[in-house]
């Protein structure tokens, strides 16, 4: 069986019995041939393929055409009631044909990677733009990955389903034998690689292989008569290496932690008070009430609220805020967008000044600047647009506990579920799941299950304090934008949010 | 559609799977196609046309069950995909209750026709789709100088499955659909750029509502203008019949037999108790001929029928499939409800609201969540101050937050505008003495 064949359908054959690491790994590693030709090999298209495709998709006049190729292999293994026994796989393969003329973009995708079948999807996209136009073929460059940010040493493909169930069956262990009030766990563990194979109209290609891993733990226990639910998770771009007994420790612990200590939970008084936002997880508060409202799709169209904002300072100097594609085995990070634009560090606000929308590359020609590798897309089924990758806040100088001591009635909140923003009129939420009042600069009686919500501009402008402490949240944390959703995370350092509005009774 | 070939090549999968090593065997076919064109400011912008197929095994291997799906249809490569699925599988734990339903409980075919699928949808010619969205856009372009952005859209499509499973069921669903939408963003106060939107959608093109679709969306845009936060306090909550479901929703969660077997459930042993009171019922009703979420059979092929799930507030039943009640001593129901009717009341919104004194009218959620456990719930909404019956000032960026059964408790009364392009028909909703956080 040639390589092809064998890359295919092999992604299941290596589920059951057969293992054959030399082929599951990454293309372009033996460097007997580029990546990306190894990768046209595997999607069985030639370079004559592709030009006559993008010849085709800008026979109606269109500016720019792109191709993007995806074979994407999922598995999950998931335990429930004691053991593991339960799993899935799934295959998604196809490719997807982008159009421009100007902003307007023409889209189809197919999935029998065929010349007919392709040519016909070019075809569909070309009717974006209505003329006429000769395009001769233009040699394909490989842009090859310039820093790999999620090198992989031993590949999803290469492990049988028995290696991976001790680890879920461990957990299961481990959180039960915890705490006499767990009642129930259920734990899974996903992995998720995907072969990549881009080209545009500009003579650019690229092969990316993008590998992804899940591991998480819903524990539900009983305390006289009252049930509580919590779970943990954590989720990188990294082969199966991920999966260690320390690992597997770590999210019990934290999933017995977190449901634990809702029983002593209350709601708070609802209303306006300052909130102190704990290291971490609290970058929820950076996706949602800037992050978002900082995508250029927004931005060009003049409907977000930070719109006339770009190079005017919106907040507190000593504040920077950045959104990072090259965080090694991030969720969030891109070698390079699918886009063909590497991913990059990207400073949104720089000492207290909005500095850069995130963009795609209709809005990086919008606005004549670089394109800072926003371009993402759920998969071949979708066009790119502005996407955040990992957006955190850069640390600041006081220590948590003089932020806390700071205030006298308010809110500490370090655990959240999810959250939303409404773009033009700049109102962001997020769900707190757990935190504590502060009463008289102490953490008093446990909070649970508030939801906080501020608007954009204001809260931004409302950090008073910023703590020494950045740390990132590596939960499995993903955004949704346009129905498309996309792997990401944040974090923060311990910060005060001056004034909020916290959900409670009244 | 769902060609013969693929039929048939579904069959073969399944004879397959049972020739190498499984006792029992399901197989899925899924086919879909959709189509859309967003325009803004009237003019072209985004065009999209797909057309997709997947194939899932569902796999019975000596005690165990795995399941498996592909978008590669073509035997070469199911062959060794269905192989090692059985021998994936073969590793796991057993779990003795993963059967297929009892054969008895099929849905065994001839009933009359759910009229789901439009015959017309290949026939309509793009230009008409595109002068659809044109004419929805041109109900607000330049009706208010303060308008920022027009955004219309025009979307349709169809989807098919076919199910087979080795104990004798056969099925095939089929719905084709239409939507037409417009959002209007306006410069609003200071930096803020408010937007609202408005939709509809039916199966059939000539049941499609074209017009005052972009007149709606900017009307609500206009309505949001000013907005405030106002006092901490319990008011006398107005839901509307767009965001009406989203309350429903805890409340249906809750009844999953998964959920209920996980203790993961504020319904948990509920059955026969009052857990809202006499103003709600709510039913489902899958046989509606024409309705969005009509059907004969449940996903695991075991024929649906009309059922009461709240009455006057009493819990009268769970979601309980094959698996849970072979798990549990629970009586297996149908795996999820189809068609959810709320029993209606006399009333529309502009009734409703003007029997409130004090109260807010929700016209939209942002965000929030819910306690599967306990029922509590925090969400971020916007809407209206109702003062004597008038909605007096628009109000945002504040929460309602409670207990699902405190809610339902305090439900006074129901609207009679469920929107029927929803499989959930849920009307406008009122709510006494509930905590709403602002100011």
């Amino acid at each position: 069986m040639d390589r092809r064949n064998f890359i295919r359908t092999g992604s299941l054959a290596l589920l059951g019995s057969l293992a054959a690491p030399s082929f599951a790994s990454p293309f372009g590693a033996t460097g007997e041939k580029t990546a990306v030709a190894e990768a046209m090999n595997h999607f069985g298209v030639s370079e004559a393929d592709l030009q006559k495709v993008l010849a085709a998709a800008l026979e109606k006049g269109g500016d720019y055409a792109d191709l993007f190729f995806e074979h994407t292999f999922s598995n999950y293994v998931g335990l429930r009631d004691g053991a593991v026994n339960r799993c899935n796989s799934n295959i998604d393969y196809g490719m997807g044909v982008r159009v421009l003329s100007g902003d307007q973009t023409g889209y189809a995708y197919v999935e029998e990677v065929t010349l007919p079948e392709m040519l016909k999807a070019a075809r569909t996209a070309a009717r974006i733009a209505s003329g006429n136009k000769k395009v001769n073929p233009v040699a394909l460059t490989e842009k090859p990955v310039k820093t790999n940010f999620y090198t992989v040493s031993t590949p999803w493909e290469g492990l049988l389903l028995k290696e991976k169930m001790p680890y879920l069956q461990r957990l299961n262990d481990k959180i039960f034998a915890a705490d006499k009030r767990v009642q129930k766990v259920t734990a899974s563990l996903t992995d998720d690689t995907s072969h990549i194979l881009f080209c545009n109209s500009e003579g650019v290609t690229y092969y990316d292989y993008r590998p992804m891993v899940t591991m998480s733990a819903f524990c539900i226990m009983e305390e006289n008569g009252k049930i509580e639910n919590n779970y943990a998770s954590r989720a990188y771009r990294k082969g199966s290496e991920f999966l260690t007994n320390d690992v597997v420790d770590v999210i019990a612990r934290e999933a017995v932690d977190n449901t634990a200590k809702l029983f002593k939970a209350v709601k708070p008084k609802g209303g306006e008070m300052p909130v102190v936002m704990a290291a971490g997880g609290s970058g929820i508060l950076l996706h949602e009430a800037i992050g978002h409202a900082f995508e250029a799709d927004f931005n060009r169209k003049n409907i977000s609220i930070f719109s006339d904002q770009l190079n005017k300072k919106i907040c507190n100097e000593n504040i920077s805020v950045i959104d990072d594609g090259t965080i090694a085995f991030n969720r969030g990070s891109v070698n390079i967008d699918d886009e063909g634009n590497y991913g990059q560090k990207t400073y949104i606000v720089k000492n207290g000044v909005l500095n850069s929308y995130l963009h795609d590359r209709i809005s990086a020609k919008h606005y004549g600047v670089s394109p800072t590798g926003n371009g993402r897309r759920q998969s071949f089924k979708n066009v790119p647009i502005p996407r955040m990758r990992v957006t955190y806040m850069e640390s600041g100088n006081t220590t948590e506990e003089d932020i806390i001591s700071s205030v006298k009635n308010g809110i500490y909140v370090n655990q959240f579920t999810n959250g939303q923003v409404q773009i033009g009129a700049g109102d962001f939420t997020f769900f707190v799941k757990s935190g504590y009042l502060i009463e008289n600069g102490k953490l008093t009686q446990p909070v649970k299950d508030i939801n906080i919500i501020g608007n954009g501009p204001k809260a931004l402008a409302g950090i008073t304090m910023v703590g020494n402490n950045l740390e990132l949240d590596n939960g499995t944390w993903t955004c949704g934008k346009d129905g498309q959703g996309c792997p990401v995370t944040q974090g923060m350092p311990s910060a005060l949010v001056s004034k909020l509005t916290v959900g409670g009774e009244s | 559609m769902i060609s013969t070939e693929n039929k048939k090549l579904a069959q073969w999968a399944m004879d397959y799977a049972l020739k190498n090593g499984c006792q029992a065997a399901k197989v899925r076919l899924y086919s879909g196609s959709n189509t859309s064109f967003e325009l803004r400011d009237t003019k072209m912008d985004r065009l999209q046309q797909a057309s997709e197929n997947g194939l899932s095994l569902y796999l019975y291997v000596d005690g165990r069950y795995g399941t498996y799906s592909t978008n590669r249809l073509n035997k070469k490569e199911l062959e060794p995909f269905i192989k090692n699925g059985i021998d994936a599988t073969r590793f796991l734990a057993k779990d003795e209750a993963q059967t297929l339903p009892d054969a008895a409980r099929y849905y065994k075919g001839g009933k009359p026709d759910l009229k789901l699928i439009d015959p017309k949808l290949a026939s309509i010619n793009p230009d008409a789709k595109v002068a659809m969205a044109k004419t929805v856009a041109d109900e607000a372009m330049g009706k208010d100088p303060r308008i920022i952005s027009v955004e219309s859209s025009y979307g349709d499509g169809d989807s098919f499955v076919y199910q087979i499973h080795s104990n004798g069921f056969e099925g095939e669903k089929q719905n084709s659909w239409y939507s037409l939408s417009s959002s209007v963003a306006m410069k609003g106060d200071g930096e803020a750029r408010p937007s609202s939107y408005w939709y509809e959608s039916a199966l059939f093109l000539n049941d499609l509502i074209k017009e005052g679709i972009g007149k709606k969306a900017l009307e609500r845009t206009l309505q949001k203008i000013g907005q405030k936060k106002i006092k901490s306090g319990k008011y006398t909550m107005v839901v509307d019949p767009m965001n009406s479901s989203r309350l429903v929703y805890p409340m249906i969660s809750a009844l999953y037999g998964s959920q209920i077997q996980q203790k993961n459930s504020f319904l948990l042993d509920k059955i026969g108790q009052k857990v809202g009171n006499d103003k709600f019922t709510l039913k489902d009703e899958p046989h509606l001929a024409g309705a969005f979420g009509a059907r004969y059979f449940d996903n695991e092929g075991v024929a649906t029928q009309p059922r009461t799930i709240f009455d006057k507030g009493v819990l009268k039943t769970y979601f309980v499939d094959t698996y849970i009640a072979n798990k549990t001593n629970m009586e297996p129901t149908v795996g999820d409800p189809s068609i959810l009717i709320f029993e209606t009341g006399g009333k529309g919104l502009q009734g409703l609201i003007a029997d409130v004194d004090n109260g807010i009218l929700v016209t939209g959620f942002n965000g929030g969540n819910s306690n599967s456990s306990t029922g509590d719930f925090s969400y971020g909404i916007e809407g209206f101050l109702i003062e004597n019956g008038k909605l007096t000032m628009p109000v945002n960026e504040m929460n309602v937050t409670g207990n699902s059964l405190t809610l339902w408790s305090s439900l006074v009364a129901a609207g009679n505008d469920p929107r029927l392009n929803s499989s959930w028909r849920i009307p406008s909703l009122v709510f006494e003495g509930v905590d709403f956080s602002g100011l």
